[in-house]
């Protein structure tokens, strides 16, 4: 594994992602839904929102990193702010 | 009766999971732990944080490419996709010329991206070639390796010629599966040719043509081999695309961590744009069922 140069924060980051995958996929057993239609008049399903979430962070994260010179945490609030809107409106 | 609940089924899925894992999944997960540290060789690395992200994204060298690689998949979409569903259009449905036309529209499928690459260099020369030659002898100023607009003629009209034939074998086989009972209820009532184009074969197509667009903007958007062998990334960088900078940048200066968030930067982006085109080609064909 010395070869894949980990370092605590990125496995961190892997963990998390894979604890929000494994937790939607038991989500999606336990409690089945339909897709439904929002703001965006597309059909999503929660996977779909969370998908949506997590690709639309990653380009807020950029963007912050990019435009601002501000501490990045800022960028994770936002990320959480989107990540309500997305889950409440898309 | 009871449904039978049975899980076993997951395990025949096992095999994929562990190729995706070696194949996709580890590589990537390397990539993002290179892309927040340097290294000097030798195996040993350095924290660096968020610093390669920072000088990537403030780089004019990265957006120019970015620039270049989204023009030319434009490009390359704007122009196979009406021209492979032409195409589809007006191969024959019966008999011996079917296969005849089916080899022959594959058979530029069939040649490997760094022959494609080759045999176009030499077909654009100007000295040797035929393409290049004839050109020149009608008095067209045209020179790939000093000339960029050349350069962006010759790489788009190699790819047009390597990958346009999937797009038309694709739609070919979209074509094909339309019962005739659509054709006849057509004919029925008289419907104009462009009217069965635009209300049977274009909404019976969108599936396979979902596919194409994918596939073309997926490869084209990570086009190497051939504008590579062909140009080199030249005249200056005026075809210098996203993954032929990455190499330049990953193999041949070895700054491991700023191609490294180049290429998670660069993945983002084609995963964006597959996701925009996928879902709304899905759901115009829903709107269209």
């Amino acid at each position: 594994m010395e070869w894949m140069a980990w370092t605590w924060p990125t496995a961190i980051f892997f963990m998390v992602i894979a604890s929000l995958l494994i937790t939607f996929t038991v989500l999606a057993i336990r409690f089945p839904e339909t897709p439904r239609i929002g703001v965006l008049r597309i059909e999503t399903t929660r996977g779909d929102r969370l998908f949506i979430t997590l690709l639309g962070s990653a380009f807020i994260n950029l963007a912050w990193l990019g435009l601002t010179d501000m501490v990045q945490w800022w960028a994770l609030g936002v990320c959480a702010v989107y990540a309500f809107l997305v889950f409440r409106y898309v | 009766m009871e449904k039978t609940v049975n899980q076993k089924a997951w395990f025949l899925v096992l095999p994929v999971l562990v190729l995706v894992a070696f194949s996709a999944v580890i590589p990537l997960m390397t990539v993002v732990n290179y892309s927040v540290q340097d290294t000097f060789g030798n195996n040993q690395f350095f924290w660096a944080g968020l610093e390669w992200f920072k000088e990537m994204l403030r780089d004019d060298r990265m957006w120019d490419a970015l620039g270049r690689q989204l023009l030319f998949s434009a490009i390359i979409l704007l122009i196979q996709i009406p021209l492979g569903v032409f195409i589809a259009l007006n191969m024959p449905k019966k008999g011996f010329w079917v296969s005849f036309c089916l080899v022959v529209m594959s058979l530029p499928l069939l040649i490997p991206w760094n022959v494609v690459g080759t045999i176009w260099q030499i077909f654009g020369r100007v000295d040797i070639g035929l393409l290049g030659y004839t050109l020149a002898a009608l008095g067209i100023d045209y020179n790939y390796t000093s000339d960029p607009f050349a350069a962006w003629v010759t790489i788009i009209v190699m790819d047009v010629w390597h990958w346009t034939s999937l797009v038309a074998l694709l739609a070919y086989a979209g074509l094909k599966s339309i019962p005739d009972a659509y054709y006849q209820a057509a004919k029925i009532d008289q419907a104009s040719r462009w009217n069965v184009f635009r209300y049977i074969e274009l909404p019976k197509m969108m599936g396979v043509l979902m596919i194409a667009v994918l596939l073309r903007f997926m490869d084209s958007f990570m086009i190497y081999t051939e504008p590579f062998v062909v140009t080199g990334g030249g005249p200056g960088s005026t075809t210098t695309m996203l993954s032929i900078d990455l190499v330049k940048m990953a193999l041949g200066q070895f700054d491991l961590g700023p191609a490294a968030a180049f290429s998670i930067m660069y993945f983002l982006v084609i995963l964006l744009i597959s996701w925009v085109f996928y879902t709304v080609m899905t759901n115009l064909d829903k709107r269209e069922g």
